[in-house]
């Protein structure tokens, strides 16, 4: 398994928001998190990337046969974990590509490669950009800073692209985008997908998943995982909304 | 990870402070205290003439009528004029001819502060000048300057060799009475820069000037006079460091810029005094007066500061549009930390018609640190159609700092157009938390978002200063997270 979380209970200013998460994947598939809102499907992918204040009250996860949790946020980020936002933060005064350069050398740095200079990772940066149709005057803007909704969501799966993460997390990658920037954002993750990497889709409406189609469908609920199974599993929820599916004894 | 967690983790990064060591060298000094046989003995060490004498003289005894000032929103015991040293100079110093006599000790100092004064590893373009403790010891490129007709040397020289130049720049900017520090500076001051750019000239490279304090107890009190004539161009960048010492030490300078009719003087300043370690206990007290006077039509003077050292800064680069159509700038980067505390800003002096500034400061506050921008824009009743914009930002990292804005506007011309923008944010945790998801220490991830903060300032910066300043900016901020 590439990634093992059992029984985790987690708090976030002392209210409990996970109680007892369970879900296991392996690397090269595709899972979705499907839940309704207040469920707990942001804490998980914060407390997997390591976010201050979400404690863990109890439970592990495992990470490729290493323990995650004491990993620190930028460790985690160097061996693979890659959070995709759903509200990606602006940064004024530092243009995108001076964000990726600096993001991109710190995880090399971290691993032990040679940094990039400028010109590579330039060179890189554009390769990876045309087909999010993400262009040079994007690159020279200043991080996220009056970008649309669609555009920012673009340079997150730019980011995943460039980093080639060994598990990605998208949280509710799908929100705030119309359907042909939701079609050119499943069209980036779908060409990321690979037999080395393992993808957490989270997501609260089934549409994203039309688009990126899940090896596996867990239902969060109340903090825990309540329901698993197929793609199938997305269509039903779809049609009989969370109340009567929740209903059923998993 | 929680925030305290952080903070520790990297306060254990930060603690060192790079410039902070001595150099074992035998000083000269002159005896400890104030008096009129101090400023005799400092006029006598410099083999001053006597109108210079003078001057001090007059100074030393205005100085003794005058209480130090209590306006500014720093806070420090009582300083004793009494008990400390005025003079402090490496023994030999003035004996150097030429860069191989000076002490190998003082050649190593400056090469551990990043300045070759060796004109074999010149930086490109950059002529340096470098005053340890109270003599200036070094200038390089001082052949190829001459060819130019630009006099760079120190001050100390100046008045030796072109005392009419001196005579009628020296205090005509700020005068000798204008404040408590600068009528200090003006009885003691020991060494500095000079600078004159004849007519129509555009300097053809940075000139530099480093100061270092190496001597304790010892106050450094420099005095820099530019003087850009008709139509000629300067760039001129002034660095600063201190080694590490438990006690409080004084650096009370007084810089003036005069530019002529159509003339232009850029200067540039990186400050990193000792700040005094994370409980507050020594470092730098920085009382300077800094004013430039645009004196002919059509002139520009532009201020560029990055103060991210002493203990206390107190220092308005101010500028005074007397000709008309003429231009100041004021571009400022204030970083405190710990228990640093700045009071810092810039005034401008509308005089002439149609004149413009432009005041865009960035005030940056962590630990438990207080930073102030206190600025004045005077539009004069001649003053038609004068403008400012001023721009204000304060960033505050951690609960526990300060930021405070006072402006001070008064426009006595209806025609004025004065515009005054500030706004105040933290470092979110949302943004720091993005940066460390991709990579990026908690230190690297501050450096970041406060370089983007500050970059408004920092592209105002010569080239050759720009990288280092952006690292420094950096540095000086290890042990603010939280």
């Amino acid at each position: 398994m590439m990634l093992e979380v059992k029984d985790l209970h987690v708090t976030v200013g002392g209210k409990k928001i996970l109680k007892g998460l369970t879900l296991s994947m392996k690397a090269g598939e595709v899972h979705a998190i499907m839940g309704p809102n207040g469920s707990g499907k942001s804490t998980l992918s914060y407390v997997l990337a390591g976010r201050e204040g979400y404690e863990v009250a109890g439970g592990s996860v495992t990470y490729d046969g290493h323990n995650l949790l004491p990993m620190k946020p930028e460790e985690r980020a160097a061996k693979g974990v890659f959070l995709a936002m759903q509200y990606p933060v602006e940064i004024p005064g530092v243009t995108t590509l001076t964000f990726l350069k600096t993001a991109l050398n710190a995880q090399r740095r971290a691993r032990g490669e040679s940094e990039l200079d400028a010109m590579n990772v330039l060179k890189f940066v554009r390769q990876r950009a045309t087909a999010l149709q993400i262009n040079e005057e994007m690159l020279k803007r200043a991080l996220n800073v009056g970008f649309s909704g669609g555009e920012k969501k673009r340079l997150e799966i730019l980011q995943m692209s460039l980093f080639e993460p060994r598990l990605a997390i998208l949280d509710e990658t799908d929100s705030g985008l119309d359907i042909d920037a939701l079609k050119l954002v499943a069209e980036g993750v779908n060409t990321l997908r690979s037999p080395q990497r393992g993808m957490l889709v989270i997501t609260h409406y089934q549409r994203l998943l039309n688009y990126i189609v899940p090896d596996r469908v867990h239902v969060l609920a109340e903090g825990r995982i309540v329901r698993e199974g197929g793609k199938e599993l997305a269509l039903e929820l779809e049609e009989k909304g969370y109340s009567e599916v929740l209903k059923v004894p998993a | 990870m929680s925030a305290s967690e952080t903070k520790d983790q990297v306060a254990a990064l930060g603690e060192k402070y790079k410039y902070g060591f001595v150099t074992e060298i035998e000083m000269e000094r002159a005896p400890k205290g104030l008096n009129h046989d101090i400023v005799r003995f400092i006029s006598a060490k410099k083999n001053e003439p006597e109108w210079m004498l003078d001057w001090r003289m007059a100074a030393f005894r205005r100085w003794c009528e005058m209480t130090e000032p209590s306006w500014a929103r720093v806070r420090y015991p009582k300083i004793d004029y009494q008990d400390a040293y005025y003079y402090a100079a490496p023994k030999k110093a003035e004996q150097y001819k030429s860069l191989d006599e000076i002490d190998p000790k003082l050649i190593e100092t400056y090469n551990k502060l990043g300045i070759p004064l060796s004109e074999q590893k010149k930086l490109a373009g950059v002529a340096v000048d470098a005053v340890f403790d109270s003599v200036s010891v070094a200038t390089t490129f001082k052949e190829k300057l001459n060819d130019a007709g630009v006099i760079f040397c120190p001050i100390s020289e100046a008045i030796r060799d072109y005392p009419d130049l001196v005579r009628k720049y020296l205090g005509s900017v700020v005068p000798v009475t204008d404040n408590f520090f600068a009528t200090l500076n003006s009885a003691v001051f020991s060494d500095g820069t000079f600078v004159y750019v004849p007519k129509g000239v555009r300097c053809p490279m940075e000139l530099s000037t480093y100061f270092r304090i190496n001597a304790s107890q010892t106050g450094q009190f420099e005095r820099t006079l530019i003087v850009a004539d008709e139509g000629s161009y300067v760039s001129y960048l002034e660095g600063c460091t201190a080694p590490m010492r438990d006690e409080n030490q004084l650096h009370a300078a007084v810089v003036e810029l005069v530019a002529l009719e159509n003339a232009e003087i850029k200067y540039s300043t990186v400050q990193n005094w000792y700040p005094g370690d994370e409980n507050g206990r020594g470092g730098i007290y920085n009382f300077v007066t800094k004013r430039g006077d645009c004196r002919g039509a059509n002139s520009k003077i532009s201020w560029t500061q990055v103060e991210t050292g002493s203990a206390i800064t107190w220092k308005y680069p101010s500028c005074i549009l007397r000709g008309d159509n003429t231009v100041g700038e004021f571009y400022s980067i204030a970083i405190t930390n710990h228990y640093q505390q700045a009071d810092t800003g810039t005034k401008m002096i509308h005089l002439g018609k149609n004149t413009r500034s432009r005041i865009i400061s960035k005030g940056i506050s962590a630990g438990k640190a207080q930073n102030t921008y206190r600025g004045l824009v005077s539009v004069h009743p001649r003053a038609n159609n004068a403008r400012n914009y001023t721009q204000c930002d304060s960033l505050l990292i951690g609960a526990k700092c300060g930021a405070h804005t006072v402006p001070y506007i008064e426009s006595r011309n209806p025609s004025a157009r004065v515009e005054h923008e500030a706004t105040t944010s933290k470092i979110a945790e949302d943004q720091l938390f993005y940066c460390l998801q991709r990579g990026l220490s908690p230190e690297e991830a501050v450096a970041l978002i406060v370089n983007g903060f500050c970059k408004e300032v920092l592209q105002q910066l010569p080239m050759e200063f720009a990288v280092e300043a952006q690292k420094l900016v950096g540095i000086s901020l290890e042990g603010s997270v939280g």
